[in-house]
């Protein structure tokens, strides 16, 4: 960011310590399913402990958006192009029109937190068997039917525990707990885009890298501004129907298509996932449009994850993905000629380890988010058969 | 004229009052017209006092509270106005709220004291629920926050025998989904855990997503995700919302306050777009009083020289989807409206 909020200016960078880590991971707990958000209607108290603070601290002037007549903004951030009148929020609830003015209101403003496995995210050629320091803010851009965080992702950030960490702060911590990686995910990091480009920076000055999970629902300048400081990007693909992301997502196709294609030119090291929900994306037609559509795009070498479905949110009613669904869409990804296709949330699951598209040797053995073999060679070979395996594999 | 902060004309009305008051008030929202006799109308009374300012600016409180009564008399006396007799001001009441009720007001706050629920309306209102039983304590007044209910002019107020006033920020939105259509929002625990009745207290105003807010819309001020929901002029959004049980069964009134409204750039306060309409619409039709508040809107571009807000393409259809055979929410045929002038 150019331009600092008063709050932080005067505010001391000070590494996080372990008292404001565990708050922030006890907040994101229950941010993340544990409930208990507020105190019984009874005794009414302030909600949470951010109440306390000044929402100053975590208010800034947004980037991408533009200046309308009587005093609205048209934000420029995602496609839906938010027209937002005074006292009002754009679709993603944490970007408020204040006199004119755009703001984003959850800057350095942590819901979530945790050191997770890179696996997890997924990324399965990146860095292998590291941890990311991960983080996420309230808000997001679309509304999808089946959310597993829809308590933070769809909430605004006035409802939910959060904690200060500046993003010098979040570098400390990544460093402080061997983290080469600062990971932005769990809600939306395209609604928190000037945090994530101020944390991206401190990290890299500080020698931690940033990794982003996201929908990809971008416009295109804003794409190559901030995720141009990601090193790996992880985009989830929902569907490959306009009609499913105009009634499961609540948003559009064609803008995440053109983020793949953006990412690719950009060089970005990129990892697909595609949520396979069960009688709404998981047709033989969508999986071989998919695969076609990739190959083609973005090349064979792109990972693909097809990942297990679970009732979640608004698609209760959903049984969770069968497993030889997940096979059948492997399979017809392998047949269109991707070389890198995984079956995810299916522990044990031989589709999880990394294979040599060429010896046919395994490389990677994953047992849950555990890479507990890596045979990959510091040159990004296989070691059987020299073959290049794209990828970042080692530090 | 009660307040927040002294409750003692109230305290004492109430406990004079007490005795006499019936139990198992609340008649059914009319906004059910399966439910209605068949060729029925739903009512709006629509009250007006030109000189409710007195010869100033200021609302006048006493002019405030007579006004409220002639238009609940005008809703409950079948279109004739009955003489505002106190008894007759308990007798309109009774059909709201009992002594066992725990009522929740809804005001809208969000345009800062230019364009809010007033004060002194809610101040009557909370009057009269007691002369018919309502304990203060039971009285909740309330919005999605706090600052903005107090910019608006409404105190803090919690605990002993006071009427309550806070904002869901103090409490919270239930763990739990509510869905309905294509709502999936958690409810303000002040509606869900805090209230058996419902009155709903919105302002009269422009809203330049939605077309206009009134009654339907100002229940995005009772859920945790409003944002989600603005997309196609909030349709069917409102109407859907609506149409949540622990909404749909609770709202007994709607109290339009229009003493001040907006014809063009809303939803924040535009002075330059704002007129001294001097007026209440008073319904148990949400649906019916929003459509009237619409032509009330419409009427007064019209009068500015000004676009319909069909002919700007943002006309509030969010109406008529709420009227509709799926939600049957009230009536917005004009035809089945009866507009009770006063």
């Amino acid at each position: 960011m150019n331009s600092k909020s008063v709050a932080e200016e005067n505010l001391v960078d000070a590494p996080i310590d372990r008292r404001a880590f565990l708050l922030c991971a006890l907040a994101s707990g229950a941010a993340l399913g544990a409930g208990g958000l507020a105190a019984p209607a009874a005794a009414v108290p302030l909600a949470s402990g951010v109440e306390s603070r000044s929402d100053t601290q975590f208010t800034f002037e947004a980037r991408f958006y533009e200046k309308l007549a009587n005093r609205k903004i048209r934000c420029k951030l995602c496609p839906r192009e938010c027209i937002v009148g005074d006292k009002e929020r754009g679709y993603c609830g944490v970007r408020e029109n204040r006199d004119g003015v755009y703001y984003t209101l959850v800057h350095s403003r942590v819901c979530a937190a945790h050191i997770d496995p890179i696996e997890k995210k997924p990324l399965f050629h990146y860095l292998p068997g590291t941890t990311a320091f991960s983080i996420a803010t309230a808000g997001c851009n679309v509304n999808c039917k089946f959310c597993q965080n829809w308590d933070i992702s769809q909430s605004r950030p006035e409802e939910i525990p959060a904690e200060y960490i500046s993003p010098h702060q979040a570098a400390s911590v990544a460093l402080q707990y061997n983290c080469p990686t600062i990971a932005y995910t769990y809600s939306e990091p395209v609604v928190f885009a000037e945090y994530l480009m101020d944390t991206a920076d401190a990290g890299h000055t500080a020698g931690v890298r940033s990794i982003v999970v996201s929908n990809g629902y971008m416009q295109h300048d804003s794409l190559v501004e901030a995720y141009g400081k990601m090193d790996a990007v992880k985009i989830d693909l929902k569907a490959f129907t306009e009609s499913y992301y105009t009634k499961v997502v609540t948003g559009q196709l064609k803008p995440v298509l053109e983020t793949l294609v953006t990412l690719r030119k950009m060089g970005k090291w990129t990892e697909i996932v595609y949520l396979v929900v069960p009688t709404l994306n998981d047709d033989d037609v969508e999986f071989r449009g998919l695969a076609q559509w990739v190959k083609t795009n973005l090349g064979p070498d792109v990972p693909l994850h097809f990942t297990q479905f679970h009732p979640e949110y608004l698609l209760k009613n959903l049984p969770i993905t069968p497993v030889p669904t997940l096979e059948r869409a492997k399979a017809i990804a392998d047949a269109e000629g991707l070389h890198y296709v995984y079956i995810g949330n299916v522990p044990g699951h031989p589709a999880q380890n990394t294979y040599c598209p060429q010896c046919r040797k395994m490389l990677v053995e994953r047992v849950g988010f555990t890479a507990s073999q890596m045979l990959i060679r510091k040159d990004s070979t296989c070691p059987f058969c020299r073959h290049k395996i794209p990828g970042i594999w080692h530090a | 004229m009660t307040d927040f902060r002294s409750q003692g004309r109230r305290n004492f009305l109430a406990q004079c009052l007490a005795g006499a008051v019936a139990f198992g008030a609340g008649s059914v929202l009319c906004a059910e017209p399966e439910h209605a006799t068949p060729g029925a109308k739903s009512t709006v009374a629509v009250a007006r006092d030109p000189t409710l300012r007195g010869t100033g600016t200021v609302i006048d409180p006493r002019r405030m509270e007579a006004l409220l009564d002639r238009a609940m008399q005008a809703l409950f006396g079948g279109g004739r106005l009955a003489a505002a007799s106190p008894e007759n001001t308990i007798a309109v009441w009774r059909r709201i709220a009992g002594p066992d009720d725990t009522v929740s007001m809804k005001v809208n706050t969000l345009g800062g004291r230019g364009i809010s629920t007033h004060v002194d309306l809610v101040a009557a209102v909370c009057d009269r629920l007691q002369r018919v039983g309502v304990h203060p304590a039971n009285i909740i007044v309330w919005d999605r926050d706090t600052e903005e209910m107090d910019r608006a002019g409404f105190r803090f107020a919690t605990g002993g025998d006071r009427v309550q006033c806070y904002g869901t920020d103090r409490v919270g939105y239930q763990d739990e989904l509510s869905a309905w259509g294509s709502v999936g929002s958690r409810l303000s625990r002040i509606l869900t855990r805090s209230s058996t009745v419902l009155i709903n207290l919105p302002v009269l105003k422009d809203h330049d997503g939605a077309g206009v807010t009134i009654a339907l819309k100002n229940m995005y001020g009772a859920i945790h995700n409003p944002n989600k929901y603005h997309p196609n002029g909030c349709d069917p959004y409102v109407a859907d919302l609506n149409m949540l049980p622990e909404i749909r069964s609770r709202m007994k009134l709607v109290i339009c306050d229009a003493t001040t409204a907006m014809y063009e750039g809303g939803p924040g306060f535009k002075p330059e777009h704002s007129w001294k309409a001097n007026s209440l619409l008073v319904s148990q039709d949400p649906v019916a009083l929003d459509y009237t508040g619409w032509q009330m809107i419409e009427r007064k571009r019209a009068e500015m020289g000004l676009k319909t807000l069909e002919g700007e393409q943002r006309a509030p259809h969010y109406i008529a989807t709420a009227a509709d055979g799926e939600h049957r929410l009230g009536r917005c045929d004009p035809s089945r409206i009866a507009v009770v002038e006063v």
